[in-house]
Protein backbone atom coordinates (compact mmCIF):
# COMPACT_ATOMS: atom_id res chain seq x y z
CA UNK A 1 0.00 0.00 0.00
CA UNK A 2 2.85 2.36 0.84
CA UNK A 3 4.96 1.29 -2.14
CA UNK A 4 4.77 4.78 -3.64
CA UNK A 5 6.80 6.01 -0.65
CA UNK A 6 9.73 3.71 -1.36
CA UNK A 7 11.31 5.80 -4.14
CA UNK A 8 11.24 9.19 -2.36
CA UNK A 9 12.44 7.65 0.91
CA UNK A 10 15.25 5.88 -0.94
CA UNK A 11 16.17 9.20 -2.63
CA UNK A 12 16.34 11.02 0.71
CA UNK A 13 18.47 8.21 2.09
CA UNK A 14 20.81 8.37 -0.95
CA UNK A 15 21.08 12.14 -0.52
CA UNK A 16 22.15 11.83 3.10
CA UNK A 17 24.58 9.01 2.25
CA UNK A 18 26.23 11.21 -0.40
CA UNK A 19 26.31 14.20 1.96
CA UNK A 20 27.75 12.12 4.79
CA UNK A 21 30.40 10.64 2.50
CA UNK A 22 31.35 14.08 1.23
CA UNK A 23 31.69 15.52 4.75
CA UNK A 24 33.83 12.52 5.69
CA UNK A 25 36.01 13.20 2.63
CA UNK A 26 36.66 16.83 3.59
CA UNK A 27 39.76 15.97 5.59
CA UNK A 28 40.75 13.04 3.39
CA UNK A 29 43.35 13.28 0.65
CA UNK A 30 43.55 14.09 -2.21
CA UNK A 31 42.16 17.63 -1.90
CA UNK A 32 42.19 18.84 -5.55
CA UNK A 33 42.96 22.44 -4.53
CA UNK A 34 42.94 23.60 -8.18
CA UNK A 35 39.36 22.37 -8.57
CA UNK A 36 38.30 24.10 -5.34
CA UNK A 37 39.77 27.42 -6.53
CA UNK A 38 38.21 27.00 -9.98
CA UNK A 39 34.80 26.35 -8.42
CA UNK A 40 35.21 29.34 -6.09
CA UNK A 41 35.77 31.46 -9.17
CA UNK A 42 32.79 29.99 -11.05
CA UNK A 43 30.41 30.01 -8.08
CA UNK A 44 31.64 33.05 -6.16
CA UNK A 45 33.08 35.54 -8.63
CA UNK A 46 30.65 34.38 -11.31
CA UNK A 47 27.65 35.09 -9.06
CA UNK A 48 28.89 38.47 -7.81
CA UNK A 49 26.86 40.43 -10.37
CA UNK A 50 23.55 38.72 -9.71
CA UNK A 51 24.08 38.85 -5.91
CA UNK A 52 24.79 42.60 -5.89
CA UNK A 53 21.88 43.43 -8.21
CA UNK A 54 19.52 41.36 -6.05
CA UNK A 55 20.81 42.96 -2.86
CA UNK A 56 20.57 46.49 -4.27
CA UNK A 57 16.97 46.19 -5.39
CA UNK A 58 15.93 44.32 -2.24
CA UNK A 59 17.35 47.15 -0.09
CA UNK A 60 15.85 49.89 -2.28
CA UNK A 61 12.39 48.33 -2.36
CA UNK A 62 12.49 47.65 1.39
CA UNK A 63 13.35 51.30 2.05
CA UNK A 64 10.48 52.51 -0.14
CA UNK A 65 7.89 50.11 1.29
CA UNK A 66 8.91 50.43 4.94
CA UNK A 67 9.20 54.21 4.87
CA UNK A 68 5.54 54.37 3.95
CA UNK A 69 4.52 52.25 6.94
CA UNK A 70 6.93 54.01 9.29
CA UNK A 71 5.66 57.43 8.19
CA UNK A 72 2.24 56.46 9.57
CA UNK A 73 3.78 56.32 13.05
CA UNK A 74 6.09 59.29 12.49
CA UNK A 75 9.13 56.98 12.57
CA UNK A 76 10.51 57.50 9.08
CA UNK A 77 13.98 58.01 10.56
CA UNK A 78 13.97 54.30 11.49
CA UNK A 79 14.06 53.26 7.83
CA UNK A 80 17.76 52.34 8.11
CA UNK A 81 16.98 50.10 11.09
CA UNK A 82 14.35 48.12 9.24
CA UNK A 83 16.35 47.85 6.04
CA UNK A 84 19.45 46.56 7.80
CA UNK A 85 17.55 44.14 10.06
CA UNK A 86 15.48 42.58 7.28
CA UNK A 87 18.47 42.37 4.98
CA UNK A 88 20.93 40.83 7.42
CA UNK A 89 18.50 38.46 9.08
CA UNK A 90 16.30 37.43 6.21
CA UNK A 91 16.40 38.89 2.73
CA UNK A 92 20.19 38.94 2.24
CA UNK A 93 20.77 35.25 3.04
CA UNK A 94 17.57 33.97 1.42
CA UNK A 95 17.61 36.02 -1.79
CA UNK A 96 21.33 35.43 -2.39
CA UNK A 97 20.84 31.71 -1.76
CA UNK A 98 17.88 31.60 -4.16
CA UNK A 99 19.92 33.34 -6.84
CA UNK A 100 22.73 30.84 -6.34
CA UNK A 101 20.25 27.96 -6.37
CA UNK A 102 19.00 29.13 -9.75
CA UNK A 103 22.43 29.80 -11.14
CA UNK A 104 24.68 27.20 -9.50
CA UNK A 105 22.54 24.25 -8.37
CA UNK A 106 21.34 24.09 -11.97
CA UNK A 107 24.89 24.52 -13.31
CA UNK A 108 26.27 21.80 -11.05
CA UNK A 109 23.40 19.39 -11.85
CA UNK A 110 23.68 19.90 -15.61
CA UNK A 111 27.48 19.62 -15.64
CA UNK A 112 27.60 16.46 -13.55
CA UNK A 113 24.50 15.11 -15.33
CA UNK A 114 26.17 15.51 -18.73
CA UNK A 115 29.26 13.79 -17.38
CA UNK A 116 27.10 10.96 -16.04
CA UNK A 117 25.21 10.27 -19.27
CA UNK A 118 28.39 10.38 -21.35
CA UNK A 119 30.05 7.86 -18.97
CA UNK A 120 32.69 10.39 -17.85
CA UNK A 121 31.88 9.65 -14.18
CA UNK A 122 32.43 5.92 -14.82
CA UNK A 123 35.64 6.76 -16.70
CA UNK A 124 36.81 8.81 -13.73
CA UNK A 125 36.25 5.86 -11.39
CA UNK A 126 37.91 3.51 -13.87
CA UNK A 127 40.95 5.80 -14.04
CA UNK A 128 41.54 5.86 -10.29
CA UNK A 129 39.62 8.93 -9.17
CA UNK A 130 36.81 9.07 -6.64
CA UNK A 131 34.11 11.34 -8.18
CA UNK A 132 32.99 12.37 -4.68
CA UNK A 133 36.48 13.72 -3.98
CA UNK A 134 37.10 15.23 -7.40
CA UNK A 135 33.66 16.65 -8.20
CA UNK A 136 31.46 16.89 -5.11
CA UNK A 137 33.92 18.00 -2.42
CA UNK A 138 35.31 21.01 -4.35
CA UNK A 139 31.78 22.22 -5.11
CA UNK A 140 30.69 21.86 -1.48
CA UNK A 141 33.76 23.67 -0.13
CA UNK A 142 33.65 26.40 -2.79
CA UNK A 143 29.94 27.12 -2.27
CA UNK A 144 30.35 27.06 1.53
CA UNK A 145 33.18 29.58 1.30
CA UNK A 146 31.58 31.88 -1.29
CA UNK A 147 27.90 32.08 -0.32
CA UNK A 148 28.51 33.72 3.12
CA UNK A 149 30.87 36.21 1.43
CA UNK A 150 28.34 36.95 -1.31
CA UNK A 151 25.67 37.40 1.36
CA UNK A 152 27.78 39.96 3.23
CA UNK A 153 28.34 41.87 -0.03
CA UNK A 154 24.66 41.59 -0.93
CA UNK A 155 23.65 42.87 2.54
CA UNK A 156 25.95 45.88 2.22
CA UNK A 157 24.84 46.72 -1.33
CA UNK A 158 21.22 46.37 -0.14
CA UNK A 159 21.86 48.91 2.60
CA UNK A 160 23.41 51.19 -0.02
CA UNK A 161 20.24 50.77 -2.11
CA UNK A 162 18.15 51.76 0.91
CA UNK A 163 20.44 54.73 1.53
CA UNK A 164 20.03 55.98 -2.07
CA UNK A 165 16.23 55.83 -1.67
CA UNK A 166 16.52 57.54 1.72
CA UNK A 167 18.55 60.31 0.10
CA UNK A 168 16.54 60.75 -3.07
CA UNK A 169 12.97 60.35 -1.86
CA UNK A 170 12.76 60.31 1.92
CA UNK A 171 15.05 63.16 2.97
CA UNK A 172 16.71 61.14 5.73
CA UNK A 173 20.20 62.46 6.54
CA UNK A 174 22.99 60.02 5.59
CA UNK A 175 24.47 59.99 9.10
CA UNK A 176 21.09 59.16 10.64
CA UNK A 177 20.41 56.39 8.10
CA UNK A 178 23.76 54.68 8.57
CA UNK A 179 23.86 55.04 12.35
CA UNK A 180 20.36 53.58 12.71
CA UNK A 181 21.24 50.79 10.27
CA UNK A 182 24.42 49.99 12.18
CA UNK A 183 22.92 50.21 15.67
CA UNK A 184 20.02 47.94 14.71
CA UNK A 185 22.36 44.98 14.39
CA UNK A 186 23.22 43.17 17.58
CA UNK A 187 26.65 41.66 18.00
CA UNK A 188 27.26 38.75 17.81
CA UNK A 189 23.77 37.29 17.25
CA UNK A 190 22.88 38.97 13.96
CA UNK A 191 26.33 38.54 12.45
CA UNK A 192 26.62 34.88 13.44
CA UNK A 193 23.08 34.10 12.34
CA UNK A 194 23.46 36.16 9.18
CA UNK A 195 26.44 33.99 8.25
CA UNK A 196 25.13 30.68 9.60
CA UNK A 197 22.12 30.75 7.29
CA UNK A 198 24.13 31.13 4.06
CA UNK A 199 26.52 28.42 5.23
CA UNK A 200 23.61 25.97 5.64
CA UNK A 201 22.10 27.11 2.32
CA UNK A 202 25.47 26.58 0.63
CA UNK A 203 25.48 22.94 1.74
CA UNK A 204 21.95 22.55 0.38
CA UNK A 205 22.71 24.19 -3.00
CA UNK A 206 25.92 22.28 -3.67
CA UNK A 207 24.76 18.90 -2.40
CA UNK A 208 21.36 19.03 -4.10
CA UNK A 209 23.04 20.03 -7.38
CA UNK A 210 25.61 17.23 -7.10
CA UNK A 211 23.02 14.67 -5.98
CA UNK A 212 20.68 15.24 -8.92
CA UNK A 213 23.61 15.50 -11.34
CA UNK A 214 25.16 12.22 -10.24
CA UNK A 215 21.90 10.28 -10.45
CA UNK A 216 21.02 11.52 -13.95
CA UNK A 217 19.77 8.89 -16.36
CA UNK A 218 18.21 9.03 -19.81
CA UNK A 219 20.47 11.13 -22.03
CA UNK A 220 20.05 14.84 -22.67
CA UNK A 221 16.39 14.75 -21.62
CA UNK A 222 17.54 13.35 -18.28
CA UNK A 223 20.05 16.20 -17.89
CA UNK A 224 17.25 18.74 -18.34
CA UNK A 225 15.09 16.89 -15.82
CA UNK A 226 17.92 16.70 -13.27
CA UNK A 227 18.60 20.42 -13.65
CA UNK A 228 14.97 21.36 -13.04
CA UNK A 229 14.67 18.98 -10.08
CA UNK A 230 17.84 20.40 -8.53
CA UNK A 231 16.59 24.01 -8.69
CA UNK A 232 13.12 23.15 -7.40
CA UNK A 233 14.41 20.98 -4.56
CA UNK A 234 17.14 23.46 -3.54
CA UNK A 235 14.60 26.33 -3.51
CA UNK A 236 12.04 24.45 -1.42
CA UNK A 237 14.72 23.25 1.01
CA UNK A 238 16.10 26.79 1.41
CA UNK A 239 12.64 28.12 2.35
CA UNK A 240 12.03 25.21 4.71
CA UNK A 241 15.39 25.52 6.47
CA UNK A 242 15.03 29.31 6.63
CA UNK A 243 11.75 28.93 8.49
CA UNK A 244 13.23 26.34 10.85
CA UNK A 245 16.36 28.37 11.58
CA UNK A 246 14.41 31.57 12.10
CA UNK A 247 12.12 29.76 14.54
CA UNK A 248 15.14 28.45 16.46
CA UNK A 249 16.69 31.92 16.44
CA UNK A 250 13.49 33.50 17.74
CA UNK A 251 13.13 30.79 20.41
CA UNK A 252 16.70 31.45 21.55
CA UNK A 253 15.80 35.09 22.06
CA UNK A 254 17.84 36.39 19.14
CA UNK A 255 15.16 38.82 17.97
CA UNK A 256 14.79 41.95 20.04
CA UNK B 1 38.06 -23.51 -22.18
CA UNK B 2 41.03 -23.95 -19.93
CA UNK B 3 44.23 -22.10 -20.48
CA UNK B 4 47.65 -23.59 -20.92
CA UNK B 5 48.51 -22.62 -17.35
CA UNK B 6 47.99 -20.27 -14.46
CA UNK B 7 44.93 -18.70 -12.96
CA UNK B 8 42.47 -16.72 -15.04
CA UNK B 9 42.98 -12.98 -15.44
CA UNK B 10 39.24 -12.51 -15.11
CA UNK B 11 36.67 -14.88 -13.65
CA UNK B 12 32.91 -14.54 -13.34
CA UNK B 13 31.18 -16.97 -10.97
CA UNK B 14 27.39 -17.11 -11.28
CA UNK B 15 27.21 -13.31 -11.49
CA UNK B 16 23.75 -11.75 -11.32
CA UNK B 17 23.09 -8.02 -11.61
CA UNK B 18 19.57 -6.72 -11.05
CA UNK B 19 18.22 -3.36 -12.15
CA UNK B 20 14.70 -2.09 -11.45
CA UNK B 21 13.33 -3.73 -14.59
CA UNK B 22 14.79 -7.16 -13.73
CA UNK B 23 18.09 -9.03 -14.10
CA UNK B 24 20.54 -7.58 -16.64
CA UNK B 25 23.10 -10.29 -15.92
CA UNK B 26 21.71 -13.68 -15.02
CA UNK B 27 24.11 -16.21 -13.44
CA UNK B 28 26.94 -15.46 -15.87
CA UNK B 29 30.09 -17.56 -15.48
CA UNK B 30 33.26 -17.56 -17.58
CA UNK B 31 37.02 -17.34 -17.29
CA UNK B 32 39.42 -15.29 -19.40
CA UNK B 33 43.06 -16.31 -19.42
CA UNK B 34 46.23 -14.39 -20.15
CA UNK B 35 46.68 -13.46 -23.81
CA UNK B 36 43.15 -14.52 -24.69
CA UNK B 37 40.76 -12.44 -26.80
CA UNK B 38 37.06 -12.64 -26.06
CA UNK B 39 34.53 -11.26 -28.48
CA UNK B 40 31.11 -10.65 -26.93
CA UNK B 41 28.04 -10.44 -29.17
CA UNK B 42 24.50 -9.67 -28.11
CA UNK B 43 21.47 -7.60 -29.00
CA UNK B 44 20.96 -4.17 -27.44
CA UNK B 45 20.05 -4.54 -23.77
CA UNK B 46 21.47 -8.05 -23.50
CA UNK B 47 23.88 -7.05 -20.73
CA UNK B 48 27.18 -6.66 -22.63
CA UNK B 49 28.09 -3.23 -21.26
CA UNK B 50 26.97 -4.21 -17.75
CA UNK B 51 29.24 -7.26 -18.00
CA UNK B 52 32.28 -5.06 -18.79
CA UNK B 53 31.42 -2.55 -16.07
CA UNK B 54 31.00 -5.39 -13.58
CA UNK B 55 34.41 -6.75 -14.61
CA UNK B 56 35.87 -3.34 -13.75
CA UNK B 57 34.03 -3.11 -10.43
CA UNK B 58 31.95 -0.13 -11.55
CA UNK B 59 28.80 -2.17 -10.92
CA UNK B 60 28.55 -4.49 -7.93
CA UNK B 61 26.73 -7.76 -8.59
CA UNK B 62 23.69 -8.69 -6.52
CA UNK B 63 24.99 -12.24 -6.28
CA UNK B 64 27.96 -14.23 -7.52
CA UNK B 65 31.62 -13.27 -7.50
CA UNK B 66 34.00 -11.49 -9.86
CA UNK B 67 37.73 -12.14 -9.69
CA UNK B 68 40.26 -9.96 -11.49
CA UNK B 69 43.92 -11.00 -11.22
CA UNK B 70 42.87 -13.47 -8.52
CA UNK B 71 41.27 -10.82 -6.30
CA UNK B 72 37.59 -10.84 -5.43
CA UNK B 73 36.13 -7.48 -6.55
CA UNK B 74 32.86 -8.14 -4.76
CA UNK B 75 34.58 -7.92 -1.37
CA UNK B 76 36.49 -4.72 -2.06
CA UNK B 77 35.71 -1.11 -1.20
CA UNK B 78 35.84 1.54 -3.94
CA UNK B 79 39.26 2.69 -2.70
CA UNK B 80 40.69 -0.82 -2.64
CA UNK B 81 39.53 -1.33 -6.22
CA UNK B 82 41.66 1.54 -7.56
CA UNK B 83 44.77 -0.66 -7.56
CA UNK B 84 43.01 -3.40 -9.56
CA UNK B 85 41.52 -0.85 -11.96
CA UNK B 86 44.98 0.52 -12.70
CA UNK B 87 45.69 -2.88 -14.29
CA UNK B 88 42.58 -2.79 -16.47
CA UNK B 89 42.15 -0.48 -19.45
CA UNK B 90 38.65 0.37 -20.60
CA UNK B 91 37.32 1.95 -23.76
CA UNK B 92 33.82 3.25 -23.07
CA UNK B 93 31.04 3.12 -25.64
CA UNK B 94 30.86 6.93 -25.98
CA UNK B 95 34.64 7.29 -25.59
CA UNK B 96 34.02 9.15 -22.27
CA UNK B 97 36.85 11.62 -22.83
CA UNK B 98 36.72 14.51 -20.35
CA UNK B 99 35.26 17.50 -22.21
CA UNK B 100 37.11 20.10 -20.18
CA UNK B 101 40.55 18.57 -20.73
CA UNK B 102 42.74 18.57 -23.84
CA UNK B 103 43.57 15.28 -25.53
CA UNK B 104 47.01 15.37 -23.91
CA UNK B 105 45.47 15.89 -20.46
CA UNK B 106 42.93 13.15 -21.12
CA UNK B 107 45.57 10.61 -22.06
CA UNK B 108 47.82 11.73 -19.19
CA UNK B 109 44.93 11.38 -16.71
CA UNK B 110 45.50 7.72 -15.71
CA UNK B 111 49.26 8.29 -15.44
CA UNK B 112 48.76 11.21 -13.07
CA UNK B 113 45.80 9.94 -11.08
CA UNK B 114 46.34 6.22 -10.60
CA UNK B 115 48.47 6.12 -7.50
CA UNK B 116 49.78 2.61 -8.12
CA UNK B 117 51.19 3.65 -11.53
CA UNK B 118 53.69 6.14 -10.04
CA UNK B 119 54.74 7.61 -13.37
CA UNK B 120 57.47 10.27 -12.92
CA UNK B 121 56.16 13.70 -13.96
CA UNK B 122 59.01 14.10 -16.44
CA UNK B 123 57.99 10.90 -18.17
CA UNK B 124 54.30 11.72 -18.60
CA UNK B 125 54.57 13.80 -21.79
CA UNK B 126 56.74 11.19 -23.53
CA UNK B 127 54.33 8.35 -22.71
CA UNK B 128 51.30 10.39 -23.77
CA UNK B 129 52.99 11.26 -27.08
CA UNK B 130 53.88 7.59 -27.55
CA UNK B 131 50.31 6.45 -26.87
CA UNK B 132 48.86 9.04 -29.24
CA UNK B 133 51.33 8.10 -31.97
CA UNK B 134 50.30 4.47 -31.46
CA UNK B 135 46.76 5.45 -32.46
CA UNK B 136 48.08 7.82 -35.15
CA UNK B 137 46.91 10.97 -33.39
CA UNK B 138 50.33 12.48 -32.65
CA UNK B 139 49.28 15.98 -33.71
CA UNK B 140 46.20 16.38 -31.52
CA UNK B 141 47.75 16.99 -28.11
CA UNK B 142 46.42 20.52 -27.69
CA UNK B 143 42.97 19.85 -29.12
CA UNK B 144 39.81 19.33 -27.08
CA UNK B 145 37.61 16.24 -27.61
CA UNK B 146 34.87 18.38 -29.18
CA UNK B 147 37.31 19.34 -31.97
CA UNK B 148 37.80 15.72 -33.06
CA UNK B 149 35.65 13.46 -35.22
CA UNK B 150 33.91 10.41 -33.71
CA UNK B 151 36.58 8.04 -34.98
CA UNK B 152 39.41 10.25 -33.70
CA UNK B 153 37.75 10.49 -30.29
CA UNK B 154 37.50 6.69 -30.19
CA UNK B 155 41.22 6.45 -31.06
CA UNK B 156 42.13 9.02 -28.38
CA UNK B 157 40.10 6.98 -25.88
CA UNK B 158 42.05 3.86 -26.93
CA UNK B 159 45.29 5.81 -26.29
CA UNK B 160 43.99 6.66 -22.79
CA UNK B 161 43.08 3.00 -22.18
CA UNK B 162 46.50 1.67 -23.22
CA UNK B 163 48.83 4.42 -21.96
CA UNK B 164 49.42 2.62 -18.66
CA UNK B 165 50.10 -0.65 -20.53
CA UNK B 166 47.46 -2.64 -18.61
CA UNK B 167 47.48 -6.43 -18.98
CA UNK B 168 43.68 -6.55 -19.42
CA UNK B 169 41.73 -4.25 -21.74
CA UNK B 170 37.95 -4.02 -22.09
CA UNK B 171 36.53 -2.47 -25.25
CA UNK B 172 32.85 -1.51 -25.20
CA UNK B 173 31.49 -1.32 -28.76
CA UNK B 174 34.67 0.20 -30.24
CA UNK B 175 33.18 0.37 -33.75
CA UNK B 176 29.61 1.40 -32.94
CA UNK B 177 28.40 4.26 -35.11
CA UNK B 178 31.55 4.42 -37.21
CA UNK B 179 31.88 4.08 -40.98
CA UNK B 180 33.40 0.76 -42.22
CA UNK B 181 36.84 2.26 -42.95
CA UNK B 182 37.18 3.90 -39.53
CA UNK B 183 35.75 0.77 -37.87
CA UNK B 184 38.44 -1.32 -39.60
CA UNK B 185 41.14 1.14 -38.41
CA UNK B 186 39.89 0.84 -34.82
CA UNK B 187 39.90 -2.98 -34.88
CA UNK B 188 43.35 -2.94 -36.49
CA UNK B 189 44.58 -0.78 -33.57
CA UNK B 190 43.00 -3.17 -31.13
CA UNK B 191 44.76 -6.15 -32.76
CA UNK B 192 48.03 -4.19 -32.85
CA UNK B 193 47.76 -3.48 -29.10
CA UNK B 194 46.89 -7.11 -28.38
CA UNK B 195 49.79 -8.53 -30.38
CA UNK B 196 52.46 -6.02 -29.38
CA UNK B 197 51.63 -5.94 -25.66
CA UNK B 198 50.20 -9.48 -25.34
CA UNK B 199 47.18 -8.18 -23.48
CA UNK B 200 44.05 -10.08 -22.53
CA UNK B 201 41.22 -8.46 -24.46
CA UNK B 202 37.44 -8.40 -24.08
CA UNK B 203 35.60 -6.77 -26.98
CA UNK B 204 31.88 -6.06 -27.00
CA UNK B 205 30.58 -5.63 -30.53
CA UNK B 206 27.54 -6.16 -32.70
CA UNK B 207 29.56 -6.64 -35.90
CA UNK B 208 30.64 -10.14 -36.84
CA UNK B 209 33.37 -8.64 -39.06
CA UNK B 210 35.08 -7.27 -35.93
CA UNK B 211 35.19 -10.70 -34.29
CA UNK B 212 36.34 -12.28 -37.54
CA UNK B 213 39.24 -9.83 -37.84
CA UNK B 214 40.26 -10.33 -34.20
CA UNK B 215 40.19 -14.13 -34.56
CA UNK B 216 41.91 -14.43 -37.95
CA UNK B 217 44.37 -11.57 -38.26
CA UNK B 218 47.51 -10.60 -36.44
CA UNK B 219 49.66 -7.51 -36.48
CA UNK B 220 52.83 -7.71 -38.55
CA UNK B 221 55.16 -5.33 -36.71
CA UNK B 222 57.80 -5.43 -39.44
CA UNK B 223 55.44 -4.41 -42.23
CA UNK B 224 53.12 -2.37 -39.98
CA UNK B 225 49.97 -4.07 -41.27
CA UNK B 226 47.50 -6.85 -40.48
CA UNK B 227 48.25 -10.31 -41.88
CA UNK B 228 45.78 -13.13 -42.15
CA UNK B 229 46.66 -16.01 -39.84
CA UNK B 230 47.45 -19.09 -41.90
CA UNK B 231 45.23 -22.16 -41.69
CA UNK B 232 45.72 -24.11 -38.53
CA UNK B 233 47.28 -21.20 -36.66
CA UNK B 234 43.94 -19.75 -35.55
CA UNK B 235 44.11 -21.74 -32.32
CA UNK B 236 47.21 -19.84 -31.23
CA UNK B 237 45.37 -16.53 -31.22
CA UNK B 238 43.01 -17.90 -28.55
CA UNK B 239 39.89 -16.03 -29.57
CA UNK B 240 36.76 -17.09 -27.75
CA UNK B 241 33.31 -15.90 -28.80
CA UNK B 242 30.54 -15.26 -26.29
CA UNK B 243 26.91 -14.50 -27.07
CA UNK B 244 24.65 -12.73 -24.55
CA UNK B 245 20.88 -12.86 -24.60
CA UNK B 246 18.67 -11.11 -22.06
CA UNK B 247 21.42 -11.16 -19.46
CA UNK B 248 22.36 -14.80 -19.96
CA UNK B 249 25.49 -16.19 -21.57
CA UNK B 250 23.99 -18.46 -24.24
CA UNK B 251 27.15 -19.33 -26.15
CA UNK B 252 30.84 -19.63 -25.38
CA UNK B 253 33.27 -21.19 -27.82
CA UNK B 254 35.63 -20.70 -30.75
CA UNK B 255 34.75 -19.39 -34.20
CA UNK B 256 34.22 -22.83 -35.76
CA UNK B 257 31.66 -23.75 -33.11
CA UNK B 258 30.00 -20.38 -33.47
CA UNK B 259 29.64 -20.80 -37.22
CA UNK B 260 28.26 -24.32 -36.82
CA UNK B 261 25.64 -23.22 -34.33
CA UNK B 262 22.05 -23.69 -35.47
CA UNK B 263 20.54 -21.49 -32.76
CA UNK B 264 18.53 -18.82 -34.65
CA UNK B 265 19.61 -16.04 -32.24
CA UNK B 266 23.31 -16.89 -32.58
CA UNK B 267 22.98 -17.32 -36.35
CA UNK B 268 21.82 -13.70 -36.64
CA UNK B 269 25.25 -12.46 -35.57
CA UNK B 270 27.17 -14.90 -37.80
CA UNK B 271 25.02 -14.22 -40.85
CA UNK B 272 25.88 -10.53 -40.81
CA UNK B 273 29.06 -11.56 -42.61
CA UNK B 274 27.14 -12.96 -45.54
CA UNK B 275 24.87 -9.95 -45.91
Amino acid sequence: MLDWLKAPVASVQDFFVLTGRTFRNILRRPHYVDDIILQMDIIGVGSLGIATITGFFAGAVMALEMSKALATYGQINKTGTLVSLTLVRELGPVLTALMLAGRNASGIASELGSMKVTEQIDAMRALGTDPDQKLVKPRLLATSAMLPLLTVISDFIGMCGGWIIAQLFLGIPSKLYWSSAWQALSWPDDVIFGLLKPLVFAVVISMVGCFYGLRTTGGTQGVGRATTQAVVMATITIFLLDLMMTKIFVSLGGVQ
Amino acid sequence: MTAAGGQPVLRFEQVTVQFDAGPVLDRVSFEAFEGESRVIFGAAGSGKTVLLKTALGLIQPDSGRVFAFGQDLTRMSEREMFEIRSRIGMLFQESALFDSLTIEENVAYPLLNQRSIRCPAADVHRRVQQALEFVELGGTLEKFPSELSGGMRRRAAIARAVVTEPPLILYDSPTAGLDPITAHTIIALLIKERDLSHTTTLVVTNRYQDGNLIANFRYNSEQGRLDRIENGARQSTKTIFMVMREGRLVFEGDQDRLERSTDPYICKFVKQRES
